[in-house]
């Protein structure tokens, strides 16, 4: 109950512009908002089922999941892709929650929810 | 229009054999031992994985250079410097495809130039300043996903490989961010964060 109310706590303060920045400096190696790249287009993906971007090659693992992209499910993939869907391909880890915080409001918000 | 020239470095083919760059088989010289205690494994699978989206961004990188060199909007001394990064960036996939196939996976292909020139809008790209910019952006983008990846490895040397990679980038985004006049971070630790 204590975990779920930090984690309230956490969505409530995060701040989408810092996250803006963390999404450019970090995501922006392989991700873009409106492009499949390395990785797959962004705009969007809040409320979004994994796997389902248009014309993205994705992982087995990935297209076949059933995770629905939101705050606690963007949680853990940021916190261990490979913990939330074995299999996958990104791998790429943040540690602090208060950055994935930031950079989950930035999705919701440019995925405009 | 300038060209880069594709065979000055990285992977030479000659009748048919594929001759790593020196660079290429030192990055390599720890992972020999590590591929073949390895074998198979989930762990072994999920850093091929790691190593292929890391080969995926070099790809982009090669592209985004040969884009740039190509655009005529850059000019010497800046030209040999963005064609010396791209040299840097064909011996990381040389080195990145090597381990990869020592792993026993498959590499993944690169896409055509003109995919990426799409996916990463370059028709805007107007002058120098643009071009440097974008290059800016996908090294630091690069050196961040490099340490990003590094707690997901199951190998410590190829996190520390990850982690020379990543050096590289961030040496590629100083040098550019001193091209734009830039000014450098004003704090510590301002890459992976």
């Amino acid at each position: 109950m204590l975990a779920l109310a930090a984690a309230v706590d956490t969505a409530a303060a995060a701040d989408a512009a810092r996250g803006q920045e963390l999404y450019e400096s970090r995501c922006g190696g392989c991700h873009s908002l409106d492009a499949n790249r390395v990785g797959p287009a962004h705009r969007g993906v809040y409320g979004r089922k994994a796997g389902s971007a248009p014309n993205f090659s994705y992982s087995t693992a990935v297209r076949n999941a059933t995770v629905v992209w939101q705050e606690r499910t963007l949680d853990a993939w940021l916190t261990n892709p490979q913990a939330l869907i074995p299999g996958q391909r990104m791998n790429f880890r943040v540690a602090l929650p208060e950055d994935r915080a930031d950079i989950i409001a930035y999705l919701r918000q440019q995925s405009g929810q | 229009m300038t060209r880069i020239d594709l065979r000055r470095r990285g992977l030479l083919s000659a009748s048919g054999v594929t001759v790593l760059s020196a660079s290429a088989v030192a990055l390599l010289a720890g992972c020999e031992k590590m591929a073949a205690a390895q074998g198979s494994g989930a762990s072994a699978a999920n850093d091929v994985g790691i190593l292929n989206t890391a080969l995926a961004l070099e790809y982009e990188a090669i592209s985004a250079y040969q884009l740039g060199a190509q655009s005529g909007l850059l000019q010497k001394p800046v030209l040999d410097v963005a064609v010396l990064f791209q040299t840097h960036h064909k011996e990381h996939r040389d080195a990145l495809i090597a381990t990869i196939r020592k792993l026993g996976g498959t590499p993944v292909a690169a896409k055509s130039d003109a995919e990426v020139a799409q996916a990463l809008n370059a028709s805007m790209l107007k002058t120098q300043a643009d071009v440097l910019r974008l290059a800016q952006r996908l090294e630091k983008g690069a050196a961040n996903a490099y340490i990003g990846v590094i707690p997901s490895f199951g190998d410590r040397g190829l996190a520390q490989v990850s982690a020379r990679l990543a050096a590289d980038e961030a040496m590629h985004w100083t040098v550019l961010t001193q091209a734009l006049k830039d000014p450098l971070p004003a704090k510590a630790l301002s890459f992976g964060a």
